[in-house]
């Protein structure tokens, strides 16, 4: 059974065949060939696949793609413009908000809705934003900090 | 490749044609937010003949004042349920219970509905296909044994969900729609003790909205704990509901979840016209201990479940008492 999907993936508009029960998260990875984001536990605990959809956090691993009808998604690729990374990318470069990599692109995606609602959290607010992800290396405290870098 | 089963998914754009799709399929199952469902289906766990997707009926995702009562459209989402202003001044309990859910990534695609039907949950049960086949699978899947209850012969899997207790105490009420009609119940007849199939919706229906009632004098809360507090689901949860005069109980209402294979309501009548003090706690601690049945379902043992809910059941109502 496939259905075609019509949406916008990182600012482009797409019209593409997909078998209907397809994850939003191999739509992106295997179709689309945006391994940016990744598949990490599989159940919706990890965060490491979150993507945009209308600029709201989603679990690319809990969602159909044929739910992303007429929806806008982005991924972490979808930021850069003109092969410059975001100011919320360079704070993780720059303030060690990474270490192994797996979590970040979840991450920075999480944290991206965050600023985009509000672009002065505080600490609290950072940290509940980010609950839904988990990171294994740095212990919370420098991707913490990394978003306030990028905050105000 | 996560392969799903292959199966055609409807997206209806309303209510009347996502019942009329339900009736056309059996074994359809309706699909919201996806993050119980689809996880579970990707674990195995189900092999639905189709999908009815109700992201898209639009009638499903509103909230409004209707009289005195208020609304709920059951796709509206949890996270847009926490922060709708009517629900925020009216029921704060339930935005509690809301925020309770889960994590942010969840609460933005998970919807109150979603929330209400999810599946009952055991430490037997959600595990891949081969985990579950190495342990001779179990009595709500595949099995013929519970691995929890040796002997039964019924599924013990425990319901998890924050928002069902809340609901209960909040004497809300769920509209059913079906081929035959719509129909009115008490959130607490949702459910049916039996970890296999707890819901009592017939095949054809769907949870349509909750509509709940005017509180006034009404304080509610609740408290749920959970290993991880980011994201985890309750290891057991308590609501309760406390209208005081002057100095006694004039109204009373306690529910649970995450002990039973239903969220079930405490019946503590007694403590009516009567002050919350250390006798009054006692009844509530009694009714509590005789209706809850906390089994080997998580990974955390029973004894702490069991003494953990009375701490928070007492705490919870002493917390109501001061305030009221």
């Amino acid at each position: 059974m496939k259905s075609i999907l019509t949406l916008t993936v990182n600012g482009r508009r797409r019209e593409d065949l997909v078998p209907d029960t397809m994850l939003l998260l191999d739509y992106l990875r295997e179709q689309l060939g945006l391994t940016g984001t990744k598949q990490g536990c599989d159940g919706g605990e990890c965060g490491a696949c979150t993507v945009l959809v209308d600029d709201q956090p989603r679990l690319a691993c809990s969602t159909l793609a044929v739910q992303m009808q007429g929806r806008r998604v982005e991924t972490v690729e979808g930021l850069a413009k003109g092969g410059r990374i975001t100011r919320l990318q360079q704070a993780f470069h720059e303030k060690l908000g990474t270490q192994c990599g797996f979590c970040t692109p979840g991450m920075i995606m999480a944290a991206e809705a965050l600023l985009r609602r509000n672009p002065n959290p505080g600490r609290e607010e950072i940290k509940a934003a980010l609950a839904g992800n988990l990171c294994r290396c740095t212990g919370y405290v420098k991707i913490i900090e990394s978003v306030e870098a990028a905050a105000g | 490749m996560n392969l799903l089963p292959d199966v055609r998914v409807h997206r209806p754009a309303t209510l009347d044609e996502a019942v009329r799709l339900k009736a056309a399929s059996e074994g359809a199952r309706f699909l919201a937010g996806g993050t119980d469902l689809l996880v579970n289906l990707r674990r195995g766990l189900g092999e639905p003949a189709a999908l009815i997707d109700l992201t898209g009926v639009a009638d499903m995702g509103s909230i409004r004042r209707n009289g005195e009562s208020l609304w709920i459209g059951a796709g509206v989402t949890l996270a847009d349920l926490a922060r709708h202003p009517d629900v925020m001044a009216a029921y704060p309990a339930l935005v509690e219970a809301a925020l309770a859910v889960a994590g942010p990534t969840h609460r933005a695609a998970a919807t109150l509905g979603g929330n209400l039907c999810q599946d009952t949950r055991c430490v037997f049960y959600n595990q891949s296909q081969w985990w579950r086949e190495a342990n001779s699978f179990c009595l709500k899947k595949e099995g013929d044994k519970c691995q929890v209850v040796a002997k039964s012969d019924r599924c013990y899997a425990t319901y998890h969900g924050d928002i069902a207790p809340v609901l209960m105490v909040l004497d809300a009420e769920a509209l059913l729609v079906g081929p035959d009609g719509a129909r009115r119940v008490k959130v607490c007849d949702l459910y049916r003790e039996t970890g296999a199939s707890h819901l009592t919706l017939a095949a054809g229906e769907v949870l349509a909205v909750i509509v709940l009632p005017p509180l006034p004098g009404w304080r509610a809360a609740y408290r749920k704990v959970r290993i991880r507090d980011a994201i985890d689901f309750p290891l057991a949860g308590v609501a309760a509901a406390m209208q005081r005069d002057g100095d006694v109980i004039a109204g009373f209402r306690m529910a649970i979840t995450g002990t039973n294979s239903a969220p079930l309501a405490v019946d503590a009548a007694e403590v009516i016209g009567r002050r919350w003090d250390a006798d009054a706690a006692a009844v509530v601690a009694q009714h509590l201990r005789k209706k809850s049945s906390v089994l080997r379902t998580t990974i955390v043992g029973p004894a702490y479940r069991r003494r953990v809910i009375q701490a928070m059941a007492r705490k919870l109502v002493d917390d109501l008492w001061g305030e009221a």
